[in-house]
């Protein structure tokens, strides 16, 4: 624990040291604001609730996330210093969950950084915030799903643009698997998989969030699907670390 | 030819590097050919031979990076494999290339290797401390490490695997990129801590031989050509040069 956290602190620090962080969070927010405003209809809709906010922030972190994570191990390979960091006392788990755990705090802290969405709607009504807050909390989960996906196939290769483009396609078949785009196909295919897909669906976990429900079972899927991709992480980094 | 006799030392102070029997395919490219030798406390080994030779990977292996074909190694009694991080925790590496992350200061790039090694408080800044002395990094400390020359990185890598004094220290082209005055420099801290350490140092300078190790394995093809000490080897050519030894036994095994 103590190693993972000391990995995290130093990934998370490399995320500040370079012009990553400032990047990522202005184009983040900027993203965010124009499209709860401009296409969402912030004011027009004269509810005070964050609902326009939470109907685009899985898309956004759709584009941007994979752009956090396709450095993650690629970077590490590219540098050589996948070499340094696997040959210290380190498990491959202690280094997996450490950068997952630094690129999730960064996802937090920019998260965190749109607090003026929740203070406007707070001084031009009365919003219910507990439904605003399970929404972060929502939205925390799909960030951390999206990382999970993207660090797994950030380690498979040394090539950040792969890594980048990858990412996009898998998190986006796991965020709309519920969509008509997906279960089209399969229904017409395998049936069977219709149904899975259904309920694997990211974002139709996310939309209970943004209704304010907090269902175990959805905390259950949202730690299962991280669990499994960091797992898969591991297996990834271990087999191909040398190539 | 291999000289398969194991060298006094060998024999008299416990092996803390043991290599046995250890390969490494790559599909149906065979890198490292069954390759065994032991390293006493008190040995400097030159792991020598031509690029493409196997020494890296052999290397990777020794540090637990690249899992092997077959065979193992063990360090201070330690299997690289089954007993891993035991083994790192003993081990100072230098990977090839000296490879360090560029955005941290050299300080704070061993600060992060310190603490990962369990290292805290007073003896932590110690350790640094003592650390950057024998690497001559006073200068630098609070430069980015991607603002410094070759040299100078390569000293950051040297630092990091010297950090936790370890009782083994496996380092990869110590001396590539320095100036004759730094490999001079290195050289004479490699010749200072050798009584205490076993060392194996891979590099194709073959003066490096002569100058810092006890003993030489010259490896082609994956394949271990020649061992013993400096002396011996020179003397397996009429020249007494280690140049022509080491052209007559690598291109002899091509």
């Amino acid at each position: 624990m103590r190693v993972t956290w000391i990995i995290a602190q130093r990934e998370l620090a490399a995320y500040f040291a370079t012009p990553v962080a400032t990047v990522f969070i202005v184009i983040f927010l900027a993203l965010q604001g124009a499209l709860t405003f401009n296409l969402g209809n912030f004011f027009d809709r004269g509810q005070a609730d964050l609902a326009p906010f939470f109907n685009f922030i899985p898309w956004v972190f759709l584009l941007l996330i994979p752009a956090i994570t396709m450095r993650l191990w690629a970077e590490e390979r590219r540098l050589g210093t996948i070499e340094l960091l696997l040959t210290l006392p380190v498990t491959r788990g202690q280094a997996v969950v450490g950068k997952f755990l630094a690129a999730w705090a960064f996802c937090a802290i920019a998260l965190a950084l749109t607090f003026p969405f929740v203070l406007t709607v707070n001084y031009l009504g009365q919003p219910d915030n507990g439904v605003i807050a399970s929404g972060y909390i929502g939205a925390l989960l799909v960030a951390g799903a999206f990382l999970s996906v993207g660090a797994a196939i950030s380690a498979s290769t040394k090539n950040q643009v792969i890594a980048f483009v990858l990412a996009v396609a898998v998190c986006f078949i796991f965020a709309v698997a519920s969509y008509p785009i997906v279960t089209d196909f399969l229904s017409k295919n395998a049936p069977v998989l219709a149904e899975v897909a259904r309920r694997i669906s990211v974002f139709d976990r996310f939309l209970n969030f943004t209704r304010g429900v907090i269902a175990l079972r959805d905390v259950i899927f949202f730690a299962s699907f991280i669990g499994f991709w960091l797992f898969l992480n591991t297996v990834i980094v271990e087999a191909r670390k040398a190539d | 030819m291999p000289d398969s006799t194991p060298r006094t030392p060998a024999l008299v102070a416990p092996a803390l590097i043991e290599i046995d029997h250890l390969t490494k395919r790559f599909g149906g490219f065979t890198a490292v050919d069954d390759v065994s030798f032991r390293v006493a406390k008190g040995e400097v080994l030159g792991f020598l031979g031509p690029n493409g030779a196997g020494k890296s990977t052999t290397m990777r292996m020794l540090a637990g990076f690249m899992i092997p074909t077959a065979g193992t190694a063990r360090i201070c009694g330690h299997d690289v494999q089954t007993d891993a991080i035991a083994a790192r925790r003993v081990l100072g590496f230098l990977p090839e290339g000296a490879p360090t992350y560029p955005e941290m200061t050299v300080a704070a790039f061993l600060r992060f290797t310190a603490r990962v090694r369990g290292f805290s408080g007073g003896e932590l800044l110690d350790r640094i401390d003592t650390a950057i002395g024998l690497t001559g990094l006073h200068g630098v400390r609070q430069q980015t490490v991607e603002t410094l020359s070759k040299g100078f990185k390569r000293r950051v890598g040297l630092a990091q695997a010297l950090l936790h004094d370890p009782d083994v220290l496996v380092l990869d082209e110590p001396t590539d990129g320095l100036d004759p005055n730094q490999k001079h420099e290195v050289r004479n801290l490699i010749a200072r801590m050798a009584a205490e350490k076993a060392i194996v140092i891979s590099t194709h300078i073959l003066e490096e031989v002569d100058a810092v190790c006890s003993r030489a394995i010259v490896i082609a093809h994956g394949r271990i050509v020649a061992d013993g000490t400096p002396a011996e080897l020179e003397r397996m050519d009429p020249s007494g040069k280690l140049d022509d030894v080491f052209r007559k036994l690598t291109m002899q095994a091509a």
